[in-house]
């Protein structure tokens, strides 16, 4: 609850904007609409450029959620809108990156975050590529060195490098 | 009448792909010749009756018959012709068609040009061909027809998809399905040579080329699809991390690991099992990207065309291959012995490290593709993996790869100095380390992405050049060039195709890094400067096209008083399947694209206009297709023109037993 307050804090009419966002998203997941990227709007966007920028990084962090795997900062769609503008507020009130994150991600869990963070059974995704790669490259050090201690096959054998001495008399 | 003797032919290329399973099956088992010589036949009699239902299916398209359940949902009369024929695999019933259709192609390209093969070897080949084929068809027949006739026919459809209503989308499933089928010849393969229980050069040169299409094809049809997506979605985003387009990456990924073992069984005799296990999981990821996209189970921006009930046939066919093959590979792995030793510091080794690089890669993509859905059943956690990871997780693979690609193809077989083979490469290692730190203070203050990427593209084609200067000999240019024009094609191929992998690499890098970006509101006749533009919102203009209506601006780009482009960029909307699309107005360039978008009108007048300056865009897709070339100039090689087995056939044709 402590999160609507908060919510109700920053903006008087933001909660019945999100109650409207998460019947959008109740209505576009039945619907299954997917509509055509357009993006951030002139109106949404900071003065600051600075501002903005920073803006533009952590709306690349986060899920549209009513979208299929877009960022808010890629769709059209209102949740998205909604989201891009707590965003800017966030950071207009002077909040860090790490910390409008946090701010998104306690009021929509961790859906929201495009990268997922690295806690519990998540390390697991974050670390299967270099556990893999570090078992692939020792794995194969050890056949390469085994490989290379066996003798030659091609080396002849005794049979074949009297008849090749044979033939070679000819 | 044709659409019902187009379903009869699909159910008589059902009947006869479990002919072409089982019968030279066992002939090869017996050693039957007759039973063995059924392959080639039933191959062509399915290639044609799948044709045959095919061509049924397009005319259907082709003349609005909307009797047809499935021309109603996904056609419409006003329609443009193109993609009223691209419609017949715009859509889950007719892709599935398509997909089997080319598997037949292939199948039957493996009877008609597998002469040189020993009989029993393409016999098992062929029976294995016909079985994914079966598995396919009943799919088909049993799950997505695609003949269903309604009771009563509508006046007429709904409309394609508009988002598919686009050249570049027209023709990327078929280019991704020659890719994703053509995979299924390097599993028939890897199969029958585990039945066989033998691996030798003669089988990686059959291999090879079918791997080497089927990556050429993967290669064209992702980069048509990115292409799509870059003018298409508005932003002139390049690529996703979508679960449909990790489900073709992924394969592109194992076929590229797999093309280079197999140089490895062709030239070494090395690397045998390893080169099986790749050729099955490639084909293991076809499926599971068709899984994917055909069952939905992934969200994904895809959203056409899928139904879970589906995806659980699709996945059963997966385990039953793909757990198959694997299962006859654990028992006969073993069988396969290598020859050929190497030492640590060989282009074996080198090719080995390619190969890890790029299954630990694809392995990384697939995990973030399905962790979504692994953590929600596992872990009871609802969560997304999207670009940020895998930008971080993919890419210093690709960047690995880059770093040690020209030092690898350089090396000597068997075994080498470092030293002596690094030297051919000193030049290029210094010319592009000095164009990196040229980059690199140009842009005083941005990232350090676009300099190591110009780093990384630069020595990845003067490594190229030096790999073909290497080749050439020694002595006067005249001798080299000579020379030069008399290397195999196969040698070419591997230059022009590394090269445009370097191409590409920069192109990506100095897009991302480099892009301008503005958004404004306009109004008519507005002017605004614009990272050295000065762009004006000329007109904007409602019109109406076959079917849909627009909204089209006419904007003119200019730059110091003189006029560099004029662009249209359009917003749509398609009223029979009420939906909006986005035509960006794009003036190509060899160093840069211009990129625009029109928005909405506001309120207070004007327009929301989204202006891009893209430096270096282009070169990613002609980097895709330079690689794409080089695919098809080592494919055209000599080697693989003249069948592999037939000019010794009278010691080949039959293994010893």
């Amino acid at each position: 609850m402590s999160g609507l307050r908060n919510v109700v804090a920053v903006r008087g009419g933001a909660v019945l904007r999100h109650l409207c966002a998460a019947l959008y998203l109740t209505l576009a997941l039945m619907l299954g609409t997917a509509q055509p990227a357009g993006a951030v709007t002139p109106a949404e966007m900071l003065d600051d450029p600075a501002l903005e920028a920073r803006a533009r990084e952590i709306g690349g962090e986060l899920r549209c959620l009513v979208c299929r795997n877009e960022s808010i900062e890629e769709s059209d769609a209102d949740l998205a809108s909604d989201l891009r503008i707590l965003v800017r507020e966030r950071v207009t009130a002077g909040d860090s990156n790490a910390e409008v994150i946090d701010y998104v991600t306690d009021r929509y869990g961790e859906y929201v975050l495009l990268r997922p963070n690295a806690r519990g059974a998540n390390l697991i995704l974050w670390l299967a590529g270099p556990v893999m790669l570090l078992g692939a490259l020792g794995l194969t050090l050890v056949y390469l060195r085994r490989r290379a201690a066996r003798p030659e096959p091609e080396a002849l054998t005794e049979d074949e490098t009297a008849r090749l001495r044979d033939l070679m008399r000819d | 009448m044709i659409v019902e003797l187009g379903h009869f032919a699909l159910i008589l290329a059902f009947f006869v792909a479990c002919v072409q399973s089982v019968v030279p099956m066992i002939g090869a088992a017996r050693g039957w010749r007759g039973w063995m010589a059924v392959g080639e036949p039933a191959a062509t009699a399915q290639l044609l009756f799948l044709g045959f239902a095919f061509a049924a299916l397009t005319r259907a398209f082709v003349t609005s018959d909307f009797s047809l359940s499935l021309v109603v949902e996904n056609s419409h009369t006003a329609k443009p012709m193109l993609y009223k024929i691209a419609g017949v695999w715009g859509n889950h019933e007719g892709s599935m068609l398509l997909w089997v259709l080319i598997l037949a192609l292939f199948g039957a390209a493996a009877a008609w040009f597998g002469g040189g093969l020993p009989d029993r070897l393409r016999a098992r080949v062929l029976s294995v061909q016909g079985a994914v084929g079966v598995a396919f068809l009943a799919f088909i027949l049993f799950t997505s027809n695609p003949f269903t006739r309604l009771e009563v026919a509508p006046f007429d459809g709904q409309d394609l998809n508009p988002l598919l209503q686009d050249p570049g989308l027209a023709f990327h499933p078929p280019f991704l399905y020659l890719g994703y089928v053509g995979l299924s010849m390097a599993f028939s393969f890897a199969v029958a040579a585990l039945i066989e229980g033998r691996v030798d050069a003669a089988w990686a040169r059959w291999v090879r080329p079918w791997t080497l299409a089927a990556w050429v094809f993967l290669t064209i049809g992702i980069a048509l699809g990115s292409w799509w997506a870059y003018y298409e979605l508005g932003w002139g985003g390049f690529w996703f991390w979508d679960p449909v387009e990790n489900a073709s990456f992924m394969p592109w990924l194992i076929s590229a690991a797999l093309l280079h073992s197999a140089i490895v069984v062709e030239k070494r005799e090395a690397l045998k099992s390893w080169t099986v296990l790749l050729a099955i999981l490639a084909f293991g990821f076809s499926l599971i990207g068709t899984f994917i996209v055909r069952s939905g189970v992934l969200t994904s921006v895809h959203a056409f065309a899928n139904d879970p009930s589906r995806g659980v046939f699709i996945l059963i066919l997966l385990a039953v291959f793909v757990g198959g093959a694997l299962t006859l590979y654990a028992l006969r792995a073993g069988a396969m012995e290598a020859k050929g030793v190497f030492a640590l510091v060989s282009r074996e080794s080198a090719l080995v490290a390619n190969n890890v690089l790029l299954s630990v890669a694809c392995f990384v993509v697939f995990i973030g593709t399905v962790w979504p859905l692994v953590a929600e059943l596992a872990f009871d956690r609802k969560l997304s993996v999207g670009p940020p990871f895998f930008d971080a997780a993919f890419t210093p693979f690709m960047v690995l790869l880059a770093v040690i690609l020209p030092l690898g193809s350089i090396l000597p077989w068997k075994r080498a100095t470092l030293g002596r083979a690094v030297r051919p490469l000193t030049g290029a290692l210094a010319l592009s380390l000095a164009l990196g730190a040229l980059v690199w203070t140009l842009q005083t203050g941005r990232s350090i992405l676009a300099p190591c990427g110009a780093v990384l593209a630069t020595w990845l084609v003067l490594g190229a050049g030096a790999d073909l200067w290497q080749r050439t000999g020694r002595g006067a240019l005249a001798g080299r060039a000579r020379r030069a024009a008399r290397l195999p094609r196969a040698d070419w191929g591997r230059v022009v195709a590394h090269a445009g992998f370097g191409i590409t690499l920069f192109g990506v890098a100095a897009m991302t890094a480099w892009t301008v970006e503005d958004i404004r509101v306009m109004q008519t006749g507005e002017t605004a400067r614009i990272a050295g533009y000065d762009v004006t919102l000329q007109d904007v203009r409602e019109g109406e096209g076959p079917n849909y209506l627009t909204t089209r601006a006419e904007m003119v780009v200019a730059r110091d008083g003189d006029e560099v482009a004029r662009l249209f960029p359009e917003k749509r909307v398609y009223p029979v399947a009420r939906m909006p699309t986005t035509e960006a107005g794009i003036d190509n360039g060899v160093l840069r694209d211009l990129y625009a978008v029109i928005g909405d009108a506001q309120q207070g007048g004007g327009w929301a206009v989204r202006f891009y300056v893209k430096p270096f865009a282009n070169w990613i897709w002609a980097g895709a297709i330079i690689m794409a070339l080089g695919g098809a100039l080592s494919l055209s090689d000599r080697r693989y023109r003249v069948a592999a087995g037939a000019r010794r056939a009278p010691t080949a044709s039959v293994p010893a037993e």
